[in-house]
């Protein structure tokens, strides 16, 4: 890992904000997995708080963190150093710190009250969408020089991904509900990341039966080996597209 | 050796910058200096490679700023507001800076660093200083590499008096080794004993680049405040 990297790594590892979460989902892994002794259930339950708490922190942490960074972004850059190693490495060091802060939070409950079976999965949505998240508000802040137009685009991102487009997939579900739109639905609920991620953990647990009929599409589509290639596959282009288009931006811009 | 050619910058209809030509030689302090809102950190950023150039070029020593970022190492920033990381020490904030510059050691000019004591407090955090603190971690910074060219954006703004008289002196120091300083400032009267030459902006253009014994001379003033005030005084008419 880098210098530049590590010491941001560091930098954020003693914010107060981010040893705050860890202990948040530390205390919420550990007592949803403490109180339900099915395994699975209890994952599920996780899985909900996993998903709603992991994509808000890591885009509304990082897009602060990114603001706040902009004096020394710029001290860095009068040093030799090219942009992209600098945008790059605040990416690395953010999307690292978050990951760690994840798996502490959650990666130690899940080994110690939960099997590694049930939780894998999960541990590697958690990984997945912290890095993801950090993607996207690399994005938000640098389309705008405004903080607070940055920070409500990051908000509207999460909110997007967690309510909006699960929204919109109902309604186009009852309007064309008399139509065989199962595989068109499945596609479109795989392309949102936190949505495939829940897909994903899912059908790891082995309840898609649950799901009912549009389950047993997905277990169809995803369930798969090659399903499963796939998901991972779009949640490495979700990862890599904005930081690739937020590092475009930043090679071009007046700081 | 610093050379603008033509260089014109614009954010969106409004124009910093209008067709700049200047050039800077090196052992000479020069001070830019003009209202608010007329360019300085416009060009300082150019040169520095935090704007980009479309129309123009800036020569650092015969290089270009815009083929590549390597002739970044011969130059010294302290910014008007260094912010850095909360969370580091003044020691592993100076010690990541110097190994994006990889120099040994023995090369490394650590003067500042001693008069300013900072050494005593290398554990304490960046977040936890003073605004004049700060503005010391950041002219140790920007002296420490030895290099040609040094920019120093408002540099005694937060210090106190014997801190920027130790800045002053080192600022002077630097300029008879040979080096390039570019100052820019709005207290006036700081400038008297370390500057050599006078770059006086207006809307994106220059009005004067004179050294300083001529504008002097020329004004029939003893000071620079003086001499500046009469030249504004004249544009206003």
């Amino acid at each position: 890992m880098n210098k530049i990297a590590r010491f941001i790594l560091f930098d954020i590892l003693k914010n107060k904000i981010v040893i705050f979460y860890t202990i948040l989902l530390f205390i919420i892994s550990w007592s949803v997995l403490g109180l339900e002794s099915n395994y699975t259930k209890a994952t599920l339950s996780l899985l909900n708080v996993v998903l709603l708490v992991v994509p808000l922190v890591s885009i509304i942490f990082s897009t602060i963190y990114v603001y706040n960074s902009s004096q020394f972004i710029e001290l860095l850059l009068s040093q030799p150093v090219p942009r992209v190693k600098v945008w790059f490495n605040i990416f690395l060091g953010l999307s690292t710190a978050l990951v760690l802060a994840f798996l502490l939070g959650c990666g130690i409950p899940i080994l110690l009250y939960s099997s590694i079976e049930t939780g894998f999965s999960l541990i590697i949505m958690g990984i997945l969408l912290s890095v993801i998240f950090t993607s996207f508000a690399m994005l938000s802040a640098i389309i705008s020089r405004d903080r607070a137009k940055g920070i409500g685009i990051s908000i509207f991102i999460w909110m997007f991904f967690s309510i909006i487009y699960d929204g919109i997939l109902l309604v186009l579900m009852f309007q064309f509900a008399d139509y065989p739109i199962e595989g068109i639905m499945a596609t479109l609920a795989g392309l949102n990341p936190v949505g495939l991620s829940r897909i994903f953990v899912l059908l790891q647990l082995d309840i898609s039966a649950m799901l009912g009929y549009s389950g047993a599409v997905f277990q169809k589509v995803f369930g798969s080996g090659g399903g499963m290639g796939i998901s991972m596959l779009i949640l490495m282009i979700w990862a890599t597209v904005p930081f690739v288009l937020s590092l475009i931006k930043f090679n071009k811009k007046d700081l | 050796m610093i050379e603008v050619k033509n260089l014109t910058k614009k954010f969106g209809k409004f124009t910093a910058l209008d067709d700049l030509n200047l050039s800077f030689t090196n052992s000479k302090s020069i001070a830019l200096i003009g209202p608010n809102g007329c360019g300085k950190t416009t060009l300082i950023k150019s040169i520095l490679g935090l704007n980009v150039i479309e129309t123009g070029d800036i020569l650092v020593d015969g290089k270009s700023v815009k083929d590549d970022y390597l002739y970044r190492k011969d130059i010294g920033y302290m910014p008007q507001i260094g912010r850095y990381p909360e969370n580091m020490s003044i020691g592993q904030t100076i010690r990541m800076i110097k190994d994006t510059r990889k120099i040994s050691e023995t090369h490394l000019d650590t003067e500042l660093l001693e008069n300013f004591e900072l050494e005593k407090m290398y554990d304490k955090k960046m977040g936890t200083l003073s605004g004049g603190t700060t503005q010391k971690v950041s002219a140790v910074l920007a002296f420490m590499f030895d290099p040609k060219v040094i920019i120093l954006d408002e540099p005694t703004a937060g210090l106190d008096p014997l801190a920027s008289e130790i800045l002053k002196n080192k600022i002077i120091k630097e300029k008879n080794r040979g080096k390039l300083i570019i100052i820019t400032s709005h207290l006036l009267s700081e400038l008297d004993d370390i500057v050599s030459e006078i770059v006086f902006m207006n809307e994106g253009k220059i009005i004067v680049q004179q050294s300083v014994t001529d504008l002097m001379t020329e004004r029939k003033s003893e000071k620079i405040s003086e001499s500046i005030i009469s030249i504004l005084k004249e544009m206003k008419k």
